[in-house]
């Protein structure tokens, strides 16, 4: 319980230090948002009201509490192109880029786990030499590649999807599933890759370990000790790896979101970014933070969980 | 080093050298002027002539490529050399003297690091624009804390072996100890560093050119390509393959040398 409270300030902590970080990153470059909204043309005194309407002309550190106070109660500001609030603009967008995400990590670990061990217990055999070429391969086709190739494997010659027609999971959510898929996968590709590869190391390692020997010596079978010993120890340094590769997979969707025409948090962060909406870019920034270190928190919940003698 | 290391070393050997040929064919000189548009070769398939075929305005596509790839080289050589020259000060730094600033830094590392490069660069590109050197900063920042920490980790084992209190014992100043007795002997862990850097340079370069914030319009870069040719997917799906194709190749190249240099 300790551990548990020590690690959760820890991440509140580096919370605080980034929403600093980009605060006033963002307060700091030049120009003036109430001016680039109403162009060079305005009249002072227009510039002046939409400035005290934005909160612009009250001095950086008041501004900078109370846009804290706001964040820590849900509340982002409002867009500069919107005029709307951010928490309203990106509410549905969380969550698809969240499901994105998280359908990507789950077909890496359903299909990576298995093909590692399978790879482990053939180790060396031509199927083996196959399989590792092909993931060295995998693992350098960057996802905005695989996925327009999927796009034209599976959109196009299959048809078992149309490219471009996203569904909402408001909507409809098996549709939005079923589109999700191709996305997912295109990022959970070279994961996969990874994580298999990563799993059969880490086996092969572990099977050479003494305590190994004694169990076979002890007389237990092949399968007993591979499944009993050699795999949970095995996985414990994959379980890091996916919990570092969340923050990857997070980033992979801002990309794979404008392959598949996806409307998440990636899209707009681009739009805003290309438009200086700061208010929905530090909100974003600060969300996509927040499920970072939140992963690494799981991660190191689930490591202590596993293996006790581990304090991180 | 056994046969399956070696025949992974030649593969990555012989990949990176066709992309340095493409490189220094791209510094050179192209077949066609990369910008230059021609109606009557539209979508021209390949041929002798346009070894890749043309794209939507009849531009060739090998020339672009080639382009692509000298400027995909030269940002991913930049931001690594970045990475590489304020990692190795910030990593020795803290490594051997330690103490407060050795926490301070390496908690702000941690932090950086638990952000992908790619996320990092959108932040520093939202704050100072678009555009090749803006990309080149932005993806150097987001690179230094990786080599930082690896730099660390080096000079931290060297720090506390015999050698290196014999020669404090000869009376050699902290500068002294730091370039000529740790940094030579960082070559190794940097080298290999190095190569893996420049294979996630590669990738997060043309991720963010196929997001539009990198090299600008018309200049051709092969993210750019990439998703301009989505457009044309349907109809002709080679514009897409060929710059794809080769952002695989220089990938696959830097990471099979990766895992096998200094082994």
């Amino acid at each position: 319980m300790k551990y548990v409270i020590k690690k959760v300030t820890t991440m509140i902590i580096t919370l605080f230090f980034v929403s600093v970080l980009v605060f006033f990153s963002f307060s700091l470059i030049p120009g003036n948002p109430a001016i680039s909204k109403l162009g060079t043309e305005a009249t002072p005194e227009r510039i002046a009201a939409l400035e005290h309407e934005m909160g612009l002309d009250r001095p950086l550190l008041e501004r900078f509490g109370n846009w804290i106070l706001g964040v820590v109660r849900g509340d982002f500001g409002t867009s500069y192109s919107y005029s709307q609030s951010v928490t309203g603009l990106l509410a549905e967008k969380i969550g698809t880029t969240l499901l994105l995400s998280v359908m990507a990590i789950i077909i890496c670990v359903i299909i990576a786990i298995p093909l590692g061990i399978f790879m482990a217990r053939k180790s060396d055999s031509k199927l083996d030499i196959i399989l590792s070429g092909a993931n060295q391969l995998i693992m350098a086709v960057p996802s905005f590649f695989s996925g327009i190739l999927i796009t034209l494997i599976f959109g196009i010659v299959f048809r078992l999807f149309t490219p471009g027609l996203f569904v909402s999971y408001h909507t409809n959510f098996f549709k939005c599933i079923g589109y999700l898929f191709f996305p997912a996968f295109s990022i959970a590709l070279p994961k996969i890759s990874m994580v298999s590869k990563l799993l059969k190391d880490n086996v092969l390692k572990e099977s050479e370990k003494e305590y190994v020997r004694t169990a076979y010596s002890r007389g237990n079978a092949t399968k007993t000790v591979f499944y009993k010993h050699v795999l949970g120890n095995a996985l414990i340094p994959v379980i890091t790896f996916l919990g570092m590769t969340f923050a990857d997979i997070i980033a992979g969707s801002i990309i794979v979101e404008q392959v598949f025409s996806i409307p998440g948090l990636g899209r707009i962060l681009l739009t805003s970014i290309s438009g200086r909406d700061y208010p929905v870019i530090e909100a974003i920034i600060l969300l996509l933070a927040f499920f970072v270190v939140l992963s690494n928190l799981i991660v190191d919940l689930l490591y202590h969980k596993f293996d006790p003698r581990i304090h991180v | 080093m056994n046969k399956a290391t070696k025949m992974k070393f030649i593969t990555g050997l012989v990949i990176t050298g066709i992309v340095l040929i493409m490189t220094i064919w791209g510094i050179i000189k192209t077949p066609y002027d990369p910008c230059e548009m021609n109606a009557s070769a539209k979508y021209a398939g390949m041929s002798i002539k346009h070894l890749f075929g043309c794209d939507q305005f009849g531009r060739d596509i090998f020339s672009r490529v080639l382009v692509g790839v000298r400027e995909t080289m030269f940002i991913s050589a930049c931001v690594v050399l970045i990475g590489v020259f304020f990692g190795t000060i910030f990593g020795t730094v803290t490594g051997y003297y330690g103490g407060w600033l050795d926490e301070i830094l390496m908690r702000l590392n941690d932090a950086v690091l638990a952000f992908p490069s790619i996320l990092l660069a959108l932040v520093v590109i939202g704050l100072f624009g678009g555009g090749k050197y803006q990309l080149i900063a932005a993806l150097g920042i987001a690179f230094v804390p990786s080599f930082a920490r690896i730099v660390r980790g080096e000079v931290l084992k060297i720090r506390n072996l015999d050698y290196i209190n014999a020669v404090k014992l000869y009376g050699a100043s902290d500068a002294r100890i730091i370039v000529v007795h740790i940094l030579p002997n960082l070559k190794t862990v940097l080298l290999s560093s190095i190569v893996i850097g420049f294979n996630n340079a590669v990738l997060a370069e043309a991720g963010m050119s196929y997001l539009g914030m990198g090299v600008a319009p018309p200049d051709p870069a092969l993210g750019r390509m990439l998703s301009e040719a989505q457009a044309f997917i349907f109809t002709t799906p080679r514009i897409a393959l060929f710059p794809g194709l080769v952002i695989v190749l220089m990938i696959l190249g830097f990471s099979l040398l990766g895992d096998t240099v200094g082994k």
